[in-house]
């Protein structure tokens, strides 16, 4: 019995010459809160790729509790609980803040075929869709158009897509990226404020955030996993430094 | 010497033809994405010029060439600063239907100026008229288009590998976003590699005369064969713009002459079944 | 915040799928040639043949985000499937259809597959490849299609022995009226639903749609097998009320025309392909003394014009104004 919520071993993917990811080794204890952090470059988004399957692993493999995943399709591992969110947001702008919190929950109750009953019939739908955007504050905006939304709204709205989905494990690519320091710890404590049956893996580059919310980080160089430890051995450790070139404590810069 | 050879060289005269009116549509798509879909009226506009010159001026064919390389060259540039360069981060339905609105315009305008009727041209006497080899006639016009293709292939290719606009034009098409980051004037870039692409279709069109015709429905028919090139051989290389001319004219020009009754089927078949089997082109990105 | 935003979910919804008074006063002006210019049923005909397989691309390319260059083969296939139905001996009409919508349905649904599986230019090279090959096979195959003559001995029966077809037009254009307000009623269904979000989803954003656990190719199949199950219906529409069926029904002329059509109007509304099939072919009955190159000259500027001025068409620029005006709609 696995106590690994989720797990990737030996994984392994190049392009070419490139090598992005290089014998990863990733362990998600049930219901813990790990940050990964590293370098521009260093393969963070394109390992959650490789774990929700938008990528093939040219070695490895994924693991989702006891289940070995590496083969099954992006959309089969949501099913299962495995979802991620976009760095840049990846929503769809012409549909309401609503419509498309409705559209993930009847994605996931499996009713999104039914093409002869229309909308206004599935009101538990929309009421699940309505309660996830009111515990984000974003009900008073649901009626939007998503490409209306204030950027901070629009980084809220895919967490809320997310949460649709009704996920066990969550992997957040900088969720906070671009929004202003305020908002962002609105951000994070709405992250917080989740589910211990979720397991959280969130990227992120303000160290501050990383500090208060995470129990344990990863550090990721150039495709490998440099180090793992808590904050506070992470922030004193020599090597990381290193990589850092003493940005360690604040917002580095993104590209 | 079996007919085989016969439809081989005749196959390969053809490619050759389409990779010249094709290779500037794969490079400009590969770099900008934009979907140009009146390239083929540029090559329609060389084999106007060539026409006029030669009709109407007296000109001799080979000193049309340059003229009709140089003509949808400018002609290019001017569409281009003047429309189509407001729609590059457009989709790619928009800009299909902005490019099909001018090739609607380009065959109209020219139905209007010259008649539907296909165009004749006089080719000077030594260019008319067959080498016959080991039982095969060689038609010395194809003979002649096969040797001036493979010369532009060798200088493109010449260039592309080589020289530092080859290099920032492999840079651009590979990677847009980092090679202006590392400074390269991608747009100037573009605009430079469009309007030599599309001479280069100019040029096409006045050397397809003689093998396929010319009317005004020139740019619409071939670009259909263009875009099967283009999307088979894979956005932005030449190396697979000439591969799929090669299939594709050779498997055209066989299947015309050994199965003529599935006409036109069989370039479609092969193209769609290489498509599936790469998405990207023969020699596209991933 | 407008007073929309303050309503509950529930009422904003339905509020959204609500008929309008526009909507109604469409449809009333449909009943208009009837009687005030009996003279045009015939064209009226034509139109709500064209305006169905408007509404049919609609589907998959204004609501799906699927661009389509040959979607007459599937309008094809179906009035080859009527006539060759009435042909060889069986002219009921309305069971016409149904083969229609059968052969052209199959058809839909062995290329959804493939169909499914791309994006960008590769499907839009499919796509035109598809309808290629079929025009070309039709072609070759003229001892079924009767090649470039078209099918001879088409006879349409009479609509339950009652509404009989003849050269006025009464009983084409109700039979197409109402084969379109009838699909019509499905399609706007189709759209409200849930299904009809999906699709809306995998239009903006379809990378999206698998992190939120949607199966889009399956989606895809099905709204590709709908639509072209409603082009069939529309060409058998056509080989019925003028008892001709020739190769242009599914050549890449009619392909890119409904394109235009549709582009025309605006995508996505399920009014525009209506509206712009109205328009198009109107105007190119108006202008049939033209020679068909000047026709296609406008039709280029036109089309350059709407792309750079209105890219979401006639509809969409009527909202545009009605917002300007504070309208309701």
């Amino acid at each position: 019995m696995s106590e690994n919520a989720l797990a990737a071993r030996g994984v392994n993917k190049s392009f070419g010459s490139l090598v992005v990811a290089a014998d990863v080794e990733i362990n998600l204890p049930q219901g813990v809160r790990y940050a990964l952090i590293g370098p521009n470059g260093a393969g963070k988004t394109t390992l959650i790729n490789l774990m929700t399957g938008m990528l093939r692993p040219d070695a490895g493999h994924i693991f989702l509790g006891d289940e070995d995943i590496t083969a099954l399709p992006p959309e089969q591992r949501v099913w299962r609980g495995l979802v991620r969110t976009f760095q840049i947001n990846s929503l769809f702008p012409h549909l309401t803040a609503l419509e498309s919190v409705t559209l993930a929950v009847c994605e996931r109750r499996r009713v999104a075929r039914t093409w002869w009953r229309p909308l206004t019939a599935y009101r538990s739908e929309v009421d699940e869709a309505y309660e996830i955007l009111s515990s984000l504050m974003l009900a008073p905006v649901s009626h939007r158009l998503t490409r209306e939304l204030a950027y901070g709204q629009q980084r809220l709205l895919e967490i809320a897509l997310a949460l649709a989905t009704r996920p066990k494990v969550l992997l957040l690519d900088e969720p906070a990226a671009g929004v202003p320091r305020e908002e962002s710890q609105e951000l994070f404590t709405a992250i917080a404020g989740l589910s211990r049956d979720i397991t959280v893996l969130f990227i992120e580059h303000d160290m501050e955030l990383v500090f208060r919310f995470a129990s344990r980080v990863i550090v990721m160089v150039g495709g490998r996993v440099l180090v793992e430890g808590t904050p506070q051995e992470i922030a004193s450790d020599p090597q990381v430094r290193a990589v850092y070139l003493g940005k360690a404590t604040g917002k580095a810069d993104h590209g | 010497m079996p007919p085989v050879f016969g439809v081989l060289f005749d196959g390969l005269a053809y490619g050759m033809l389409l990779f010249l009116l094709s290779v500037g549509l794969s490079v400009t798509l590969g770099m900008m994405n934009f979907v140009n879909l009146a390239h083929c009226s540029f090559a329609m506009l060389g084999g106007y010029v060539t026409v006029t010159l030669m009709n109407a001026y007296g000109w001799p064919f080979f000193a049309t060439l340059p003229v009709a390389f140089i003509a949808a060259s400018l002609a290019s540039v001017a569409l281009e600063r003047l429309i189509f360069r407001r729609f590059y981060n457009a989709g790619e339905l928009e800009q299909c239907l902005l490019t099909i609105g001018v090739v609607f315009v380009s065959i109209a305008a020219a139905a209007y100026v010259y008649g539907t009727a296909i165009q004749p041209v006089q080719l000077p006497d030594y260019m008319r008229g067959s080498i016959n080899y080991a039982g095969l006639n060689f038609a010395v016009y194809r003979i002649f288009l096969i040797g001036i293709s493979l010369v532009i292939t060798i200088a493109l290719v010449f260039t592309i590998e080589t020289t530092r606009f080859g290099a920032q034009v492999r840079a651009a098409v590979n990677n847009q976003r980092m090679a202006r980051g590392l400074g390269i004037n991608v747009d100037g870039l573009f605009a430079l590699t469009f309007a030599l692409g599309s001479g280069l279709a100019g040029l096409g069109g006045a050397l397809a005369i003689e093998i396929v015709g010319l009317d005004p429905s020139f740019a619409l028919t071939y670009l259909i064969y263009v875009l099967i090139v283009v999307s088979v051989g894979g956005l932005g290389s030449i190396a697979g713009s000439f591969a799929a001319a090669m299939v594709l004219g050779i498997s055209d020009m066989a299947g015309k002459y050994y199965v003529p009754a599935l006409g036109s089927i069989l370039i479609y078949l092969v193209m769609m079944v290489l498509l599936m089997w790469r998405p990207s082109g023969l020699f596209g990105r991933r | 915040m407008t007073a929309a935003t303050v309503a509950g979910p529930h009422q904003y919804m339905a509020e959204q799928m609500r008929w309008r008074w526009s909507e109604i006063a469409f449809w009333l002006a449909t009943l208009l040639p009837f009687l005030v210019a009996p003279s045009y049923l015939v064209l009226a005909n034509q139109v709500a043949i064209t305006a169905l397989f408007a509404l049919s691309l609609d589907l998959i390319l204004g609501f799906s985000g699927i661009v389509s260059l040959g979607h007459a083969a599937y309008f094809g296939v179906g009035a080859y499937a009527a006539g060759l139905a009435s042909k060889w001996g069986w002219g009921e009409p309305l069971s016409g259809l149904l083969i229609a919508a059968l052969a052209a349905g199959l058809l839909g649904y062995v290329t959804s597959f493939v169909i499914a599986r791309f994006r960008h230019l590769a499907l839009i090279m499919i796509t035109l490849g598809l309808g290629l090959l079929l025009q070309e096979a039709a072609n070759s195959a003229s001892w079924l299609t009767g090649g470039f003559d078209g099918l001879q001995g088409i006879h349409t029966w009479s609509i339950f022995g009652e509404f009989h077809f003849d050269l006025y037009g009464y009983t084409a254009y109700g039979y197409s009226l109402s084969a379109l307000f009838l699909i019509f009623l499905i399609a706007r269904r189709l759209i409200y639903s849930p299904f009809g979000l999906a699709l809306r989803g995998i239009r903006e954003n379809g990378q999206r749609m698998p992190a939120i656990g949607a199966a889009t190719r399956e989606h895809i199949r099905t709204i590709y097998t709908i639509a072209a199950i409603i082009a069939g219906v529309a060409g058998a529409l056509l080989a019925e009320t003028t008892e001709t069926v020739s190769l242009e029904v599914l050549g890449f002329q009619r392909s890119a025309d409904v394109l235009v059509m549709l582009i025309l109007g605006g995508t996505g509304r399920l009014y525009g392909g209506l509206i712009g099939a109205a328009v198009y072919m109107v105007a190119r009955d108006q202008f049939s003394g033209l020679n068909p190159q000047y026709w296609y000259f406008w039709i280029g500027l036109l089309l350059i014009a709407v792309v750079m001025i209105l890219p979401n068409g006639i509809l969409g620029g009527l909202s545009l104004l009605a917002r300007r005006l504070k309208v309701p709609s």
